[in-house]
C-alpha cells in the first residue's frame, strides 16, 4: 500500500506534467487546427534555455524567466509567423509535415549546439522525503504537482473568468461569428500559441530535474501530450488535464506492477483503445466528420 | 505519359544500369539503398500521395520485413520464399492496423500510426528470444539465384534495382486500373468517391495494406543489403525519413518517391562539408519547401514547366483552411 502511494503521488506529478503539455497541444488545434507535431521539442528545448543562462551567470531564477521569455518569443510568435501562418493556406497535411521538420530541426540543434550529453537540471526544491502513513513522498513530487495545478488554475481563471479568454474560447468554438462580434480573432490566434510556449517552458521546468535536459526528450513527451489529448478529448481543456494525469498515473503504475519494459507500451494501447471506442475521447465533443 | 515524360525516364533508366560501373563499393552501397528504400518510399507514396492518408508506420513495416527476411533465411528457408513471406506479412499487419487506424483521419491516423511504430520497436528490442534484442541479427546472407550470387556489391545492386523495377511496373499498372483510379478519387474529394458508390474504407483499408507491402518488401531487400538488423535503424526515424523522401520528391506523382529517396540517401554525403549539421539544413529546407511548394520538387517542375510551355499561370495549390482532404496536390500523376 505505501509504494502504491508514492506511485500515486509520482504519477500525479508526472501526469500534471503531461496535462500541462497537452492543454497547450489542444489550444493549438481549437484555434488554428494547428497539430503540433515539435510539441515535445517545446517541452525539451526552454531547459537549454535555462542552462545557456545559467551558464552565463544568471541565477536559476532569473535563467527561468530568460528561458520563459525565449520560449513565448522563438516557440511562440517565431513559430506563428514563421512556420504556421504561411501554411494555413495549405491545409493541415503540409503543416503536420511542416512541425515533423521543424521537430526534428530543434532536436539536432539542440544537440549540436548544445550538448548530446543528459545535463543535470536544478531542482525548484532542496530534493528531501516526507513520510506519510509509511509511504516516502519527495517534496519534488509535491513541488512539480503544486505548480502545474497552480498552472492550470491560472490558466482556467484566464479562459473562464475574464473577457480576454471568453473570446478566445469563441475564437476557437465560431472563428466566423467571433469576428462578427468584433474579437480581433488573429490577436486570439496569437495568445493561443504564447500560452502554448508558456505552459511548455513550464512544462520544461518542472520535468527536466526528473528526466534530465537531454536533446531527445522531445519524443516521448510529445506522444505523451498527443495521448493525453486523445484520451481526454481534443476539443476540450478540460479532456487534456484529465488525459495527462490518467496517463501519468497509468504510466508509474503499469511500469511497476506489470513490465518495465513494456512501459513505453501501455499508453500507446490505451491510445488505440480509446481510438477504437471513443474516438472523440472521454470529454469530448464529436466533431462532424466528412467520411 | 507524355514524350518528355518517356525520355526522361529512359535516361534515368540507362543512368541507373551504367552507375554501379562508374563507382566505388560505398558508392553503390548508395545506390543499392537508394533503390531499396525508393520500394518503400512507393509503398508509402500510395497510402500517402494516392489515398492521401498520413502514415508514420512505414518504417516498422520495413523493420518487420528485414527481421522476417533475417530470421526465415537463417532458419534455411530459401530467399524468395523468405522474401515473399516479409510482403504479405507486412500486407496482412497493414490490414490488421488499418482497420482500426481508418477509422480516424489525418493527424490521429498519424500519431496512432506513430504509436505502432514505438511498438514494434519495443517488440524488436525486447522479445530477444526471437530478435536478439538491442544485439540484432548479424551476417544475413546475400541470395544467390540459379548460381549468380548477389554477393558482390555491384550484383546486389542489380537486383534490388531489378526488384524496383518490375514492383514499379506492377504499382504502376495498379495505379491505371480502376483500383488506382478509386485511390485518387478518395484524395481528391471522399465524399464524392462514397456517392458514386466506392466502398471507401475498403478501398483505403487496400491502398494502406498494398503500400505496407511494398515496406515489407523493402525490407526484405534492406536486411540482406546491410547483413545486420537491429531495432533501432526502424525506430522513428526510419518513418519520417520515408516521409520526407515522399514529400519532398512529390507525393501523389508516381515518380516523386524516387527522386525523394535520392535526395535522402544522397544528401548527407553532398552535405559533408557542413557535417553534423545537415540534418538541420535537411530539416529547414523541407519547412521552406512546405511553405513555398507543398507538392514537392516534382510539383515544382511541373509547376515551372506548365507556366514556361503554356506560358500561363497555374492555380496554386491551395485546399481550403483546415479542411478535411487537407490534401495538398494539385494534379495526379
Amino acid at each position: 500500500m505505501a509504494s502504491f502511494i508514492q506511485l500515486l503521488v509520482s504519477g500525479l506529478a508526472t501526469g500534471a506534467i503531461y496535462a500541462l503539455i497537452a492543454v497547450g497541444f489542444t489550444l493549438l488545434w481549437q484555434t488554428s487546427q494547428t497539430i503540433n507535431f515539435a510539441q515535445g521539442e517545446f517541452v525539451m528545448l526552454p531547459a537549454f534555455f535555462i542552462l545557456a543562462a545559467m551558464n552565463a551567470g544568471a541565477p536559476f531564477w532569473f535563467a527561468a524567466l530568460i528561458g520563459i521569455a525565449l520560449a513565448v518569443v522563438i516557440l511562440g510568435l517565431l513559430f506563428k509567423l514563421v512556420i504556421v501562418d504561411p501554411m494555413l493556406q495549405h491545409g493541415v497535411l503540409p503543416l503536420v509535415i511542416s512541425t515533423i521538420a521543424l521537430s526534428l530541426l530543434l532536436k539536432e540543434s539542440a544537440k549540436d549546439f548544445y550538448s548530446s550529453q543528459a545535463q543535470p537540471f536544478p531542482t525548484l526544491v532542496p530534493a528531501t522525503d516526507i513520510h506519510f502513513f509509511g509511504a516516502v513522498i519527495s517534496t519534488q513530487s509535491l513541488a512539480v504537482l503544486a505548480v502545474a495545478v497552480a498552472t492550470i488554475v491560472t490558466l482556467h481563471l484566464l479562459l473562464d473568468r475574464t473577457r480576454l479568454g471568453r473570446a478566445m474560447q469563441a475564437t476557437a468554438q465560431n472563428p466566423t461569428l467571433a469576428l462578427i462580434l468584433g474579437i480581433p480573432v488573429r490577436r486570439m490566434v496569437l495568445y493561443a500559441f504564447l500560452i502554448n510556449a508558456v505552459l511548455a517552458a513550464i512544462a520544461s521546468i518542472l520535468i527536466s530535474p526528473i528526466y534530465l535536459a537531454k536533446f531527445t526528450n522531445g519524443e516521448t513527451l510529445g506522444m505523451a501530450a498527443f495521448v493525453a489529448a486523445i484520451i481526454g478529448g481534443f476539443n476540450q481543456v478540460r479532456g487534456a488535464i484529465l488525459g495527462g494525469v490518467i496517463l501519468g498515473v497509468l504510466d508509474n503504475l503499469s511500469a511497476a506492477y506489470l513490465s518495465s519494459q513494456y512501459r513505453g507500451a501501455f499508453p500507446l494501447l490505451i491510445l488505440i483503445a480509446i481510438i477504437l471506442m471513443r474516438p472523440q475521447g472521454l470529454l469530448g465533443r464529436v466533431e462532424e466528420r466528412t467520411v | 505519359m507524355n514524350r518528355v515524360g518517356a525520355a526522361a525516364a529512359v535516361s534515368i533508366a540507362i543512368f541507373a544500369v551504367a552507375a554501379p560501373f562508374f563507382l566505388k563499393p560505398f558508392g553503390i552501397f548508395m545506390i543499392s539503398m537508394w533503390a531499396v528504400l525508393a520500394i518503400a518510399a512507393m509503398g508509402l507514396n500510395l497510402t500517402l500521395g494516392y489515398a492521401g492518408q498520413v502514415s508514420l508506420a512505414q518504417g516498422a513495416f520495413v523493420g518487420i520485413g528485414a527481421y522476417a527476411v533475417a530470421l526465415l533465411t537463417q532458419a534455411g528457408y530459401p530467399f524468395v520464399l523468405a522474401f515473399a513471406a516479409a510482403g504479405g506479412l507486412c500486407f496482412a499487419v497493414g490490414w490488421i492496423l488499418g482497420y482500426p487506424a481508418l477509422r480516424v483521419q489525418h493527424h490521429y491516423l498519424a500519431f496512432v500510426t506513430l504509436a505502432f511504430t514505438t511498438l514494434v520497436f519495443l517488440v524488436l528490442r525486447n522479445e530477444e528470444w526471437l530478435t536478439n534484442g538491442i544485439y540484432g541479427i548479424n551476417g544475413i546472407a546475400r541470395p544467390a539465384f540459379f548460381g549468380w550470387s548477389t554477393r558482390p556489391a555491384p550484383n546486389f545492386y542489380f537486383f534490388s534495382l531489378g526488384t524496383l523495377a518490375v514492383l514499379s511496373i506492377a504499382t504502376w499498372w495498379m495505379l491505371r486500373s480502376p483500383w488506382g483510379r478509386a485511390f485518387v478519387a478518395l484524395r481528391e474529394n471522399p465524399i464524392r468517391a462514397l456517392s458514386l458508390g466506392l466502398d471507401t474504407r475498403r478501398y483505403t483499408l487496400m491502398a494502406f495494406a498494398i503500400g505496407s507491402g511494398l515496406g515489407g518488401l523493402a525490407g526484405g531487400l534492406y536486411a540482406p543489403l546491410v547483413q545486420f538488423i537491429e531495432p533501432s535503424s526502424f525506430a522513428l526515424g526510419m518513418s519520417f525519413n520515408l516521409l520526407l523522401m515522399v514529400i519532398v520528391g512529390g507525393s501523389g506523382y508516381f515518380f516523386g518517391p524516387f527522386v525523394g529517396a535520392l535526395i535522402a540517401v544522397l544528401l548527407p554525403e553532398w552535405m559533408r562539408i557542413a557535417q553534423g549539421y545537415y540534418l538541420i539544413v535537411y530539416a529547414a529546407l523541407v519547412i521552406v519547401m512546405m511553405a513555398f511548394c507543398p507538392s514537392g520538387i516534382l510539383g515544382l517542375i511541373d509547376r515551372v514547366s506548365k507556366v514556361v510551355l503554356r506560358s500561363r499561370p497555374t492555380a496554386a495549390a491551395l485546399g481550403p483552411r483546415g479542411s478535411a482532404q487537407g490534401s495538398v496536390h494539385e494534379h495526379g500523376p
